[in-house]
């Protein structure tokens, strides 16, 4: 082989093994950031995915905030690094009614489309109420309204009170006398803007927000609560054509039934 | 006065970072947002190309304002000179300057010799910062830029990204000579391409050559001053980051801005 | 004994578990958790904050309140406590707290009114507040002098002041800001059944029927109550219900069967509405037997002015504020007072001198007829169309709401509970508002029972135990007398044996006036106990004026900078709650005690040294000699007649008040204080300025002395040591029985020895009237009716100052759950400041709409006194309705006080804080 050539090919692989390398560090350290979940962010976001795609880091979000709530990301808090977010203990989203965070990102990672719908008049309008940031989850443990403490801070402070969290009245069992005040939350209306966390007045707060996706559950697509008529809505978009699998219906029936025993 | 270009560049500099910063601390209109995405007066968009690439890249639908934001600013530095950027208004400029200053003043070239790396990573890290975008859906440079993190630093809070800067100092200081700037940074790889038509030069007039090499050792990019000593003509690579330096330490006024069409 | 940290978990849960739940558990169990507390003392106390009285437990160790827990053996919240009581082990450690005395001296150490805070010692703090005090005493007499007292006071707190100021100085200028809070409540007791305090207990709320809620936020304001309103209606949710009446939808609503939202003051003609339906059209639900043996009909002149200043063009009236100002001389009837009193003969445009502004509270008796004729104008159309506050609810609803107002009443098979709170006190009409919830409740019969019962709800922890009951009040004396009453002041000379002739029989400055005659001159040196006046008094930026601009010296004892302090000359440090003996009485008449539980921080030192260490600076012949009140009164010199008692004219008023040879009787130690401390009976540890106690037992003395007051005439109070020994009793407190309800024979041995059947009314007070017709009394002579109420006719008034296009918004004020008062002590707990930061303007979305303004943003509220910045909150726990606004008065950063009117209750001189008129923009 020429010198010239093999030299060059050398070199070539020599670059490829160093990029591929790099790529690989590169890729493990984004990987690293990205599977962060914890993270909250400012109303109207898109799908976290989506979220981390299309943010290009420009702070137009944080700068439009009046409250100064939002943040970007730096290295060291283990969150994709310049993208913007909210501690709600700290300083929580206020709901402000013309949102200013949304409109001011261009690049639609924060979709007005997912904070907006008709007024009275069919005008598409900004409502705060529709945004998901997250969901409010109560430790009862720790919660002193649970024990029969007359606290409810959170049910005070929430924006949507008695929509978002409602309070449930039981009777105290062991005085007799009292009745307890306990905070429920309700993922429908809750737009995890925090409000309840920051207010929480437990060494560490027992009502916080977590990401949508991590808080909640997801009942089964093929029962409907038979009291509850707006439950069958729930289902509307699932596929009629359903197979179930189970370890035990791996082999097909013939197969099985050919087995020896 | 000698140093004319390096005082304007360090004036431009720090305007352009400091109207970001009062646009986010003092609510200034001038300048609001980061190198990433800005808005001039609330009104014109402008938007890092190589960063709006990478979003595409990673499967964001990109908005007309970006779209439009990054054109401008690919056109502008198209016009001008792909790398007037990092000579004139990268804050990361700043640090690898002060580290290439130091390293001259301690005169650490004389005690190791600086490790050799290929320009050409730059290239090879723009491509991969394209690839590793597709592949794991996000802008895989602005996720580890150090100039995205000291640019924002200083607007917002640096957090730990100070670590990012100081790395990107010490490998200026003690491995590469110029390594970031002039090796890595797939900022740079793309706007040596994007400034390759561009219509700032600096032109290079043999017969006033003393072929004392001053220029050459001060260039941050020596490659393109490849033909100094040999013949006249426009330094043509996009490499070139039109800092002036070359200009300001010739004494025989054989090295000055020119454009393109000159020969 | 080795034990796994889990097995302590275990053990501590099963312990508390068990105590909670009443069990026995075993002994093996308890000594495990004692030793986990090791070094813990736990002792019994009371909650700082409200007038709900919760028991708690404190743990010391160290000499530091280490937690607290409510008291599971407390029969009003067994165990349980609210957001504010739960941090009670917080309160006092706050970094900024006041350690030492800080006076405003000029560079060369001298006092000097614009000079600057420099700690001081005691001693010189004392000689400079006892220097200015001679200066202005000697040149004003008595009345130059005041005391700012509160219903936050320990009982013996109270007493001692009550002492000092008035058998002392000889001046009745001391009065509490329970003046703020419960004076229209005490002056309609004591009016309608001639004393004060409540006839039920809050066993009223586990039996009544009908839960009727007049302008008490309990969902915030009495949390714990609220939880016992609640458990109720939870007990039978169909059958009990609960009516909101309230000028702003509130966090009571929630529960709530009824929300009514009423325009401010149309209380008065709602209240008459009821009656007048009753009367009229449902005679069969009146309890005529109970009428007839218990009650009698009174009224009173109408033309009664605001309370306001009664010189309307006084020259330091801002001109924006003479319009209002102008309303104490007379006011042009409006269309809507000539129909409320269109029985009085008043027409539309007829203009009303305030004749009667002088004599607020003259009353006489009336027929039942007069009493019907009065109420005939309260007609179902007039009363719904003046009194609906909500502009978007319509008539027929709130017509609806009205009518099952009065069903819920007036059913026979209903027992129904009235609480009040604010709302009705806080009222240019405060007194009226108060007994027209009365009139209602007896004329059905439904009073004094279990469940039927007209409760005022105190606001403040001491407002009954101390203000009230001691009588810090400029008017009053222990147990119900007042300093108008030659009998009354005799019966206090004997029993702080001082010379006859020794209390002034001029009652003297109300809270307001204190502050009025500061900004006349009339009042030099003023000394704030426990409360801060310079933030909760209406249309301040008149008395922080008076304070800053004018020759007067200011003391304020406080354990934290607010403002009050700040507008100060000399500020005192004080020992809170758990650094003192003392004890609170509450709201259902129950008084409880707690011992001090550790040593006051830094230098502070308990409001009881203070008063007493400044006594030892007064000689006899200083106070003691002749004063001229005015042109009329002149007090006499009683130097004679106190060194016939023994005394000299040297002694100081600490040996005749405080160091007496009653007092060292009380020896101290004292077995009720075995292993614990009493800084003022012995010092402590700090060895203050060389401060090693008095001796005796300081707090027992004046317990014991206060408690013969009591004592035969229906507030009979138990001996020091026995509260120690329970949970707090309910008075009067007669053969070792504490009393549930009051009036009642079957509960209250003054009722049963009345011997007027099941029902007496015994109180002394204003039980001997003429009689006369709506317009007035007839004749000079008098009708006695001992044992009986009286069932009042009041009438609708407008408001001092209303709404109009310059200031077309309604602002009221008030208190928020997470804050107590002023905020100077829950503003410094971390979890209660992160919780509520600051004071927001609840406002209507539309209003905010109309005025263009959005939640978040910072306006300015402002009035024809003065303006505040606030920010706009729409949605949240209030939620006004269109055309009013409310700002609670927490916030030190959001002084409202600054907006609101002095206007107040001619009859008990209580501020309306809840009405004035504001207007609102962009900041």
């Amino acid at each position: 082989m020429m010198p010239e050539r093999r030299s060059f090919i050398l070199n070539s692989l020599k670059s490829l093994g160093l990029a591929t390398a790099g790529g690989l560090v590169w890729g493990g350290f984004i990987e690293e950031g990205r599977s962060a979940p914890l993270i909250l962010r400012p109303p109207g976001a898109v799908p976290e995915k989506q979220f981390i795609a299309s943010c290009i880091k420009c702070g137009m979000c944080v700068e439009a905030c009046p409250y100064e709530a939002l943040k970007l990301a730096t290295p060291g808090e283990n969150k994709p690094i310049g993208t913007p977010y909210l501690i709600p203990r700290i300083n929580p989203c206020r709901m402000c009614k013309d949102i200013p965070c949304v409109p001011a990102c261009p690049t639609g990672s924060l979709d007005k489309a997912l904070v907006s719908d008709k007024d009275e008049s069919g005008e598409t309008k900004l409502n705060i109420d529709l945004a998901k940031m997250g969901l409010a989850v109560i430790d009862r443990e720790t919660c002193i309204a649970y024990s029969g403490i007359q606290c409810d801070a959170c049910y005070r402070a929430c924006p949507l009170i008695d929509k978002a969290i409602t309070v449930e009245y039981t009777r105290n069992v062991r005085t007799g006398k009292h009745a307890m005040l306990a905070p429920v939350v309700h993922s429908k209306a809750c737009t995890g803007c925090g409000m309840c966390e920051k207010a929480c007045v437990t060494k560490k707060a027992s009502i916080f927000i977590l990401p949508r996706e991590i808080a909640m559950g997801e009942s089964s697509e093929r029962y409907v609560k038979g009291w509850d008529e707006r439950d069958e809505n729930r289902l509307k978009d699932v596929p009629e054509k359903v197979t179930t699998e189970t370890p035990r219906s791996e082999k097909k029936a013939v197969d099985y039934l050919n087995e020896e025993f | 006065m000698k140093y004319k270009y390096l005082i304007a560049r360090r004036i431009t500099q720090a305007v352009v970072l400091f109207l970001f910063f009062a646009g986010n601390a003092f609510e200034w209109k001038i300048l609001k947002g980061n190198l990433s995405s800005a808005k001039v007066f609330d009104v014109i968009s402008l938007s890092d190309p190589f960063a709006v690439i990478q979003s595409f890249s990673a499967g964001a639908s990109v908005t007309k304002d970006v779209l439009l934001g990054a054109f401008i600013i690919f056109l502008f530095y198209a016009v001008l000179g792909g790398r007037v950027f990092c000579g004139w208004i990268c804050p990361v400029n700043m640090i690898t300057d002060a580290a290439n200053k130091l390293r001259s003043y301690f005169q650490l070239d004389e005690v190791w010799k600086s490790w050799e790396i290929r320009r050409s990573i730059r290239y090879w890290a723009m491509g991969l910062s394209l690839i590793l975008s597709i592949v794991l859906g996000v802008a895989a440079f602005e996720w580890i830029s150090p100039i995205g993190m000291l640019h924002r630093g200083v607007i917002y809070g640096i957090g730990l990204g100070w670590a990012f800067v100081l790395t990107v100092f010490l490998f200026d200081l003690f491995a590469v000579k110029n390594g970031f700037c002039g090796h890595l940074c797939p900022l740079g790889g793309f706007y040596s391409l994007t400034g390759r038509f561009g219509f700032l030069r600096i032109g290079y007039d043999r017969d006033k050559c003393t072929s004392c090499m001053k220029c050459v050792d001060i260039c941050p990019e020596k490659q393109v001053l490849h033909m100094v000593g040999r013949q006249s003509g426009a330094v043509l690579s996009g490499e070139c980051i039109n800092c002036g330096r070359c200009v300001e330490v010739c004494d025989d006024n054989a090295v000055n801005f020119s454009n393109i069409y000159s020969k | 004994m080795n034990i796994s940290r889990r097995d302590f978990l275990k053990t501590t849960a099963a312990v508390s578990a068990a105590t909670a739940i009443g069990m026995a558990v075993p002994d093996e169990l308890k000594a495990i958790a004692k030793e986990t507390e090791a070094g813990w003392r736990w002792d019994k106390s009371v909650c700082r904050f409200c007038g709900t009285g919760c028991g708690i437990m404190v743990a010391t160790k160290d000499d530091m309140i280490v937690a607290v827990k409510g008291d599971p053996a407390a029969p009003v919240n067994m165990g349980l406590n609210c957001i504010k009581g739960y941090f009670n082990a917080k309160i006092m450690y706050g970094a900024d707290r006041l350690t030492e005395p800080l006076l405003r001296v000029n560079d060369k150490g001298e006092f000097d009114k614009k000079g600057k805070f420099k700690p001081v010692t005691w001693e010189k703090a004392f000689d400079e507040m006892a220097k200015q005090f001679k200066k202005h005493y000697s040149a004003l007499g008595p009345t130059g002098v005041a005391v700012f007292g509160s219903g936050q006071y320990t009982i013996m707190e109270g007493v001692a002041a009550v002492k000092l100021i008035k058998g002392g100085f000889r001046s009745n200028n001391i009065d509490p800001n329970a003046r703020h809070c419960m004076a229209s409540a005490v002056a309609a007791f004591m009016q309608t059944f001639g004393i004060d305090e409540p006839a039920g207990n809050y066993d009223d709320m586990h039996y009544a029927d009908s839960i009727i809620l007049w302008g008490a936020n309990m969902a915030e304001m009495h949390p714990v109550l609220w939880s016992k309103v609640t458990d109720r209606k939870l007990s039978k949710p169909d059958w009990v219900k609960i009516v909101n009446i309230s000028t702003f939808a509130n966090r009571c609503s929630s529960i709530s069967d009824v929300e009514i939202i009423i325009k401010p003051s149309t209380d008065l003609a709602i209240l008459n509405y009821i009656t007048r339906e009753i009367v009229y059209n449902r005679p069969d639900a009146i309890d005529w037997d109970f009428v007839n043996k218990n009650c009698v009909f009174a009224t009173g002149p109408v033309d009664i002015g605001y309370g306001l200043r009664p010189q309307v063009d006084h020259k330091k009236y801002k001109p924006g504020e003479l319009d209002t100002a102008g309303k104490e001389a007379f006011k042009i009837i409006t269309k809507e007072e000539a129909q409320a009193m269109s029985a009085l003969g008043i027409k539309e445009g007829q203009k009303m001198e305030m004749k009667n502004a002088k004599t607020p509270d003259n009353h006489w008796l009336i027929s039942f007829d007069d009493f019907k004729k009065g109420l005939e104008p309260y007609t179902l159309d007039f009363v719904a169309a003046l009194a609906k506050g909500d502009p978007d609810e319509s008539i027929e609803d709130f017509k609806k709401k009205l009518v099952t107002l009065v069903d819920l009443y007036a059913a026979k098979e209903r027992k129904v509970t009235s609480f009040w709170t604010m709302g009705f006190n806080q009222h240019i009409r405060g007194t009226w508002v108060n007994e027209q919830a009365y009139t209602v409740h007896l004329l059905l019969g439904k009073q004094s029972q279990p469940g039927n019962s007209a409760f005022s709800l105190t606001g403040q922890p001491s407002a009954c135990g101390t203000a009230r009951e001691v009588g810090t009040f400029s008017h009053r004396l222990p147990s119900d007398m007042v300093v108008a009453n030659p009998k009354h002041r005799e019966i206090s000379e004997k029993i702080w044996k001082l010379p006859e002739g020794t209390l002034n029989p001029v009652p003297g400055s109300h809270y307001m006036k204190i502050m009025r005659d500061l900004e006349d001159g009339k009042i030099k040196w003023v000394w704030v106990q426990v409360n801060n006046p310079w933030q909760n008094s209406a249309n301040m930026n008149h008395w922080i004026t008076a304070a800053r601009e004018m020759d007067n010296f200011i003391v304020v004892s406080e354990a934290y900078p607010g403002i009050s302090a700040k507008v100060a000359d000399l500020i005192l440090p004080s020992a809170m709650i758990f650094e003192k003996w003392g004890a609170y009485g509450n709201a259902e008449r129950r008084t409880q005690h707690w011992r001090q539980q550790v040593t006051p921080v830094g230098h502070a030192m308990s409001d009881t040294w203070q008063m007493v260490e400044f006594s030892k600076r007064l000689t006899l012949a200083e106070v003691w000699k002749e004063h001229k009140i005015s042109p009329e009164v002149t007090l006499p010199n009683i130097l004679e007649k106190a060194k016939a008692m023994g005394y000299k004219e040297t002694d100081t008023l600490f040996d005749v008040l405080f160091a007496n040879n009653e007092a060292k009787t009380y020896k101290w130690p004292d077995p009720v204080g075995e292993g614990f401390m009493n800084s003022e009976a012995a010092g402590d540890k700090r060895n203050v300025e060389g401060f090693k106690g008095y001796g005796f037992f300081l707090q027992k003395y004046l317990w014991e002395e206060y408690r013969k007051f009591t004592l035969g005439n229906g507030h009979d109070l138990a001996d020091f040591d026995t509260y120690h020994k329970v949970r707090g009793l309910r008075w009067p407190v007669v053969d070792g029985k504490e009393t549930l309800w009051r009036f009642n024979s079957e509960y209250d041995p003054y009722a049963k020895a009345a011997n007027t059947g099941q029902f007496a009314f015994y109180g002394k007070a204003f039980k001997e009237l003429p009689s006369g017709d709506l317009l007035g009394p007839k004749g000079e002579e008098k009708v006695k009716f001992p044992n009986k109420a009286k069932i009042f006719l009041r009438h609708y008034i407008d408001p001092a100052e209303i709404p109009d296009n310059e200031y077309p918004l309604w602002l009221s004020t008030g208190r928020v759950l997470e804050h107590w008062h002023s905020g100077t002590m829950t503003m410094r707990v971390p979890e209660l400041y992160r919780a509520v930061p600051e004071a927001v303007c609840s406002m209507n979305p539309k209003d905010a709409k109309t005025h263009n303004v959005k939640d978040g943003d910072l306006i300015w509220v402002e009035s024809r006194r003065g303006k505040v910045k606030v920010h706009v909150e729409t949605r949240g726990r209030n939620n006004p309705p269109r055309g009013l606004i409310f700002v609670p008065w927490f916030d030190e950063h959001v002084l409202i006080n600054k907006v609101t009117l002095d206007a107040t209750c001619p009859i008990s001189k209580e501020t309306d804080f809840k009405k004035c008129a504001v207007k609102i923009y962009k900041a």
